[in-house]
């Protein structure tokens, strides 16, 4: 009788008006008590915008030369001042912004997908398990940074001929970063699978004929995510600073393509009459990297289900 | 322990045999030619002579080989000559640079002095700075002190050393002009006054590379301590009466540096490889000047040894890692 009462009450009720809270909502509550992950998360989007949308509103080109201006310090007409060619440094840092970042996104793209494959087949298929990670072990004991600049060297001439100076460079640098450095979020992914393969889900859809291929995309893959995502955010940082220290090793873009590197890189030379040549996009460097960083440990702690709540 | 020690001893032979096979291989692709250089009049035969002199003469598998008994044969050979006075190399051909002309281990032994100097004082700094922090930090966590020391190591992981080499610069040499920018490797300690010269041009370099490591470490120190303090084995110290002193100092600290002992092991090689941004920024001329020099000067002999070095390291301290994580933790039985 109470039984039968209390399903009745229940069913009186009124219907829930809004939809159960999703799993994205809970994770964005969270991120919202992480005050450094919320003024990276600005930051880096204002950042972000500035480099990409920065030229509509500042027509000066990057490239346009004006010698009888040159080594100007800032004026209402040039706020960052002027090169030892005339050339607009805030025209320049913008350009050079956009390049970095779009390195450092695509780099970091590369590096991804690379990893959660790997990642995702050494966990999922036995049998490719101890090949793939004894390779991502060889790629972890490879010197990177000495790699790296072997890499620059021996691919620019092929790759310039193939697709044009600026597009050879970009492939060569965002692919030769991506290929340095999926091996962590290899190993995180691999982890991640490994245990999730043995749930109960996995063998409830596997029971019910679901493919391989189906499994991965559709079960596996959605839980793997938040490391994923933690791994993407700090690995725009890392690619970043990759590509900024080759152009300062004097190994990225050409000297005519701006980036932040580069510019740090010619800013050095006149270190001691105009320091803050070296200062702005040193600067722009760090804080996009510090943005970015302080972006990862707040998702980093959004998407732990453990610290959530708390 | 000892079988395990064996077991990756005698894999990590193939490891390095691949990576030294995988790096030549990348090398072999090289576009340059160590005889642009050479004058256009020099007639093509005698060019071929020039060529064959350098060892490029032979196909590619015959120079590999003689890459790998020059390194692993007659070098060792070269160094039990150099300390017993015997006379086992005499006569044979070493690992001869392109640039120089002469042995590349020798230019490496005259360079590795500077780098170890430079970067093993920052490491040892970086760790007598980091330990402290991490252990406070996570004593008092969310304390002021904490959120101070997250937000210097973020700062830290950053500023890449190229900007904060050339920050330092600016600041206190081109500015208030106490130290120089940069470091006179001819520079020898015999004085109380040259002593300080050392000093004067060693602090820049090892502050720079300290924060970094700092960094790095104090987070890894801080994590390890939290992973600890609420543990059960931390109520039943304090419960049965410890000083807070001695439960912090002694039973929590001795557990949280075992992963803290093999990051610091895992960390020496880039003493050695991953300084050569800063090397760089304060013209130190040590191994990692070396190898950017080699690499824009087309020296593939010295690029090929030096990187295999870097890797032969990496390797190595790979293994102390594991080793050691397993001599530290009674819990972890490899075998």
């Amino acid at each position: 009788m109470t039984e039968l009462s209390k399903t009745q009450t229940e069913l009186n009720q009124p219907e829930p008006t809004k939809p159960p809270r999703s799993q994205w909502l809970d994770v964005w509550d969270q991120f919202k008590t992480h005050k450094g992950a919320m003024m990276g998360g600005v930051l880096f989007f204002l950042i972000v915008a500035g480099v990409y949308l920065g030229p509509f509103f500042w027509d000066i080109d990057a490239t346009q030369i004006d010698i009888r201006s040159r080594n100007q310090g800032p004026s209402w007409a040039h706020p960052f001042g002027t090169d030892q060619l005339g050339r607009d440094l805030l025209a320049r840092m913008m350009a050079g912004g956009s390049t970095s970042v779009s390195v450092g996104i695509t780099a970091m793209l590369l590096a991804l997908f690379l990893g959660s494959f790997v990642g995702v087949l050494a966990g999922f298929f036995k049998r490719l398990d101890g090949p793939l990670m004894r390779l991502t072990d060889l790629f972890l004991a490879l010197p990177l940074l000495p790699l790296l600049l072997v890499m620059m060297l021996l691919f620019r001439e092929p790759l310039n001929a193939a697709f044009g100076l600026e597009q050879g460079i970009f492939i060569l640098i965002v692919s030769a970063i991506g290929i340095t450095s999926w091996m962590p979020t290899a190993r995180i992914v691999r982890g991640d699978v490994l245990a999730l393969k043995e749930r109960e889900f996995v063998l409830a859809a596997r029971s019910i004929g679901t493919t391989n291929s189906k499994l991965i995309t559709r079960h596996i893959l959605p839980n793997v995510l938040s490391p994923i995502m933690v791994s993407a955010t700090l690995g725009i940082a890392t690619a970043i600073i990759t590509e900024s220290a080759l152009s300062f090793l004097g190994l990225g873009f050409p000297p005519d393509f701006p980036t932040w590197g580069r510019l740090l890189f010619d800013g050095v030379d006149y270190l001691q009459q105009y320091p803050e040549r070296v200062i702005w996009p040193g600067l722009a460097i760090s804080l996009t990297v510090l943005s970015v960083n302080y972006l990862g440990d707040g998702l980093r702690d959004a998407l732990d289900p453990r610290i959530r709540g708390r | 322990m000892l079988t395990f020690t064996i077991r990756r001893l005698v894999l990590a032979v193939p490891t390095l045999l691949f990576i030294s096979l995988v790096i030549f291989l990348l090398l072999e692709m090289a576009p340059g030619d160590p005889m642009a250089q050479v004058p256009l009049t020099v007639p093509p035969e005698v060019k071929e002579k020039m060529r064959e002199a350098l060892g490029l003469g032979e196909p590619m598998p015959i120079r590999f080989w003689k890459w790998i008994v020059q390194f692993f044969w007659i070098e060792p050979q070269v160094l039990i000559d150099y300390y017993l006075g015997t006379t086992f190399s005499e006569g044979k051909l070493r690992v001869i640079s392109w640039q120089t002309r002469s042995p590349v281990m020798d230019i490496v032994v005259q360079r590795i002095p500077q780098t170890l100097w430079v970067v093993g004082t920052a490491y040892v700094v970086a760790i007598i700075i980091a330990l402290p922090i991490g252990i406070y930090s996570a004593y008092r966590q969310y304390s002021w002190f904490d959120q101070l020391g997250t937000f210097v190591s973020m700062v830290g992981f950053s500023v890449p050393p190229f900007f904060s080499g050339v920050l330092v610069i600016v600041i206190f040499s081109v500015q208030l002009g106490w130290f120089p920018s940069i470091y006179d490797t001819t520079l020898v300690v015999d004085s109380w006054d040259s002593f300080v010269k050392q000093l004067q041009q060693m602090i820049m370099p090892v502050m720079v590379l300290a924060l970094q490591i700092t960094a790095q470490l104090s987070r890894f120190m801080r994590a390890s301590m939290l992973d600890n303090l609420n543990q059960d084995y931390v109520r039943t110290a304090r419960a049965k009466g410890l000083s807070e002193y001695v439960v912090v100092m002694v039973h929590v600290l001795r557990n949280s540096m075992i992963p803290v002992v093999t990051v610091i092991a895992l960390g020496i090689p880039a003493i050695f490889g991953g300084a050569i941004i800063t090397e760089q920024v304060f013209k130190v001329n040590g191994i990692g000047q070396l190898l950017i020099g080699a690499i824009q000067a087309n020296d593939l002999p010295m690029v090929q040894t030096l990187t295999f070095i870097f890797a032969v390291l990496i390797v190595l301290f790979n293994l102390i890692a594991d080793v050691l994580y397993g001599i530290l933790d009674p819990r972890i039985r490899y075998d």
